[in-house]
């Protein structure tokens, strides 16, 4: 089932951190699962463990299921100022989670990120691919609302 | 060809996208069609406009009037008042009710020079903007004539550390070997810092001309622009950007009959701070954890794959096409004699403006909290700056009318950093500031060697003991003999750089951090 996504790419070792990208990003609930890993491991002809090595030293891999929206809030210096603790505080309210955990209807996963470069606009957070920027404790409830009504 | 009577130039950015850009514009089309206006007022969608307005920012030319926080429902009275009837809508413009108009300072760029002008997407207008025309200069020289011209020049290095960029070139150049690369570090990710992020969205051609005279000078024929995952539309652009060149023959073989090859690639990254370290990224490039390597031998000797390396920030290498068109002695006119040129800086936090600008080498901060971010917010006191980001220093008003440049900065143990400005107004806490970039850099240690990995949990924990005053005033003296520790004994850059926030903040607010202490 990965074969398509791997023939992309020549077989070689600098090709793997895109090569994992593209994984995960195809998977549903972006993750890299440990067949993904056997199929890289068996077409890059590369150890497992080193593979392993580099998904779990890049923040934007993940080796368990994660949810159909991915937030990720920005906890460095700027956001942090402008007050992103009392953000998270609220996130981890509405969503009944905590830093890492996934809600148990499959739709968020809550992450920390260090900055975005977005900071004019701190604080920021992602989901998935957008950027979220001047948060208040009023637009996440919004946000959060939109998105789940996105089925 | 048609002639407009008036340009909008609409930008298009991170920010103005979340605010719903797209959704805008098209409004904005129709409403212009539906006043038929379409043959006189033209529609420009460009890069970042170089303030830094609320939301969805348009500047019409040429009134040179700006706007910012656009809404849907404001199209309507500014094309019926301003574009149908020239007045503009002072209720929408750029601080609106407020005396000030922060500089734009056009006059003075180099690398934004293009920026909120021309329509990035477009080689043609980068062309109708003297662009490449650098690069045709370059191809009729040779490699150790621009290696020279570099130098002379007194550009450094843009990212943080400051290294003389033709020295850095001058190393590489010389080596005979089959194959050599130019790296561009565009892997931005000092807290506070988006100035690459700006250029590569407003102005990618002029990185990509950089690259190709860097890469000519120093003889590579391949070169990888290794950049942050986050950064979706600087890669669109960036990869549509180097499609033009090939359609127009400047990337490729044989480049214009000259018997010069040369490609370049997208890599990207996948999260990792330390990966800004020139050796980690190249680690990165390889498939690898981004851990450091030993240095020396210097990647300019052997870096990726063993070959011959010249590893460079995004803005070092968009000053070179201005360098080579204009001479170095064009480029020594900005700047100071030590530390030539202009910066690009990025103004955040308690300003009215925050926002990017560039800016000559050597300006003062109060010239730039002043001048080009509008003062402080309205009723705020100024109580510190943290220069540089993560990596930079805290500084105090004692410091707001040192020169802002390498040299100046050095004699007061500061550093200008990545250029991130972030001001901070009576209010802040130094202690709590200093724990987030602690915590900062607990989590963002490789982990390759102990000082750092163990280093910056203890700095960490210290810090949090003191946020909650259980510490004691020996813990301040301990949180500085450990970050030197660290600075004498990490392996790179990152563990040796906590010491210069703890000992500016240390130095500079030490009665705040006493005041917390248990006696």
């Amino acid at each position: 089932m990965y074969q398509e996504i791997l023939s992309k790419y020549a077989p070689t070792k600098d090709n793997l951190i895109y090569i994992l990208h593209d994984i995960q990003d195809s998977d549903p609930r972006h993750y890299l699962s440990e067949e993904a890993v056997q199929a890289v491991s068996d077409y890059l002809k590369l150890p497992a463990n080193h593979i392993y090595g580099v998904i779990t030293f890049y923040s934007m891999y993940s080796t368990t299921p994660r949810g159909k929206f991915i937030i990720r809030l920005c906890e460095s210096p700027h956001c942090y100022i402008k007050g992103s603790e009392n953000i998270l505080k609220k996130i981890k309210n509405v969503l009944n989670v905590s830093i890492g955990e996934t809600t148990k209807d499959g739709y968020f996963t809550l992450e920390l990120c260090a900055c975005l470069g977005v900071c004019g606009n701190a604080p920021v957070m992602m989901v998935n691919d957008d950027f979220y920027g001047d948060l208040t404790e009023e637009k996440i409830e919004e946000i959060i609302t939109k998105l789940r009504e996105v089925r | 060809m048609k002639y407009f009577r008036t340009h909008v130039l609409v930008g298009i950015n991170e920010t103005s996208k979340q605010a719903g850009v797209d959704a805008f514009l098209k409004t904005l089309k129709k409403e212009i069609e539906t006043a038929g206006l379409m043959d006189e007022i033209n529609v420009l969608e460009t890069g970042p406009l170089g303030f830094f307005g609320k939301g969805i920012c348009i500047t019409v030319y040429p009134d040179n009037v700006n706007y910012d926080d656009l809404k849907q429902e404001d199209i309507q009275e500014l094309v019926n008042e301003h574009f149908l009837k020239g007045r503009p809508v002072h209720r929408l413009l750029l601080n609106a009710g407020g005396k000030f108009c922060p500089k734009f300072n056009y006059e003075n760029r180099i690398v934004l020079r293009n920026s909120g002008i021309i329509d990035p997407e477009s080689i043609d207008e980068y062309l109708g903007a003297g662009g490449y025309e650098a690069w045709e200069k370059a191809l009729q020289m040779e490699p150790m004539e621009i290696v020279e011209e570099v130098k002379k020049s007194g550009l450094r290095g843009r990212g943080g550390a400051g290294f003389p960029t033709g020295l850095k070139w001058s190393f590489t150049s010389p080596i005979k070997c089959e194959q050599k690369y130019v790296v561009v570090n565009a892997d931005e990710g000092e807290p506070g810092t988006f100035k690459d992020r700006l250029i590569m969205e407003g102005d990618p051609h002029q990185l990509l001309e950089g690259i190709i005279i860097c890469a000519k000078a120093v003889g590579a024929t391949k070169s990888y622009i290794y950049i942050r995952g986050e950064y979706k539309l600087s890669i669109q652009r960036l990869r549509n950007a180097i499609k033009q060149c090939y359609d127009y023959g400047i990337l490729g073989k044989n480049i214009f009959n000259s018997g010069f090859d040369h490609d370049i690639d997208i890599k990207i990254g996948a999260g990792a701070y330390v990966c800004g370290e020139e050796t980690a990224l190249i680690e990165s490039l390889e498939g690898n954890r981004g851990n450091p390597r030993w240095k020396p031998p210097f990647p300019g000797l052997k870096g990726l794959w063993g070959c011959p390396t010249v590893v460079n920030n995004v803005e070092t290498l968009a000053n070179i096409p201005y360098i080579i068109k204009n001479g170095a002695e064009g480029y020594r006119k900005f700047g100071t004699p030590d530390c030539t040129g202009t910066k690009v800086y990025t103004i955040l936090g308690d300003v009215a403006f925050p926002g990017l600008c560039e800016i000559d080498m050597g300006t003062t901060l109060r010239t730039i909290i002043n001048d080009y971010a509008g003062g402080m917010k309205k009723g705020l006191r100024f109580k510190a700056a943290l220069i540089g980001g993560a990596a930079g220093v805290i500084l105090s008003d004692r410091l707001l009318d040192v020169n802002m440049d390498l040299n100046s900065l050095n004699q007061y143990s500061a550093v200008l950093g990545s250029g991130a400005i972030l001001v901070m107004n009576e209010n802040t806490s130094i202690v709590d500031m200093l724990w987030s970039i602690l915590r900062f850099f607990r989590h963002e240690s490789c982990g390759k060697c102990s000082p750092c990995r163990n280093g910056s949990q203890q700095l960490y924990d210290m810090i949090s003991k003191i946020k909650k005053g259980q510490g004691i005033e020996d813990d301040l003296d301990k949180l500085l003999l450990i970050a030197e520790t660290m600075q004498q004994t990490a392996f790179c850059a990152l563990g040796q750089s906590p010491i210069m926030p703890i000992r500016s903040a240390l130095e500079n607010f030490r009665d705040e951090f006493l005041a917390l202490t248990k006696k």
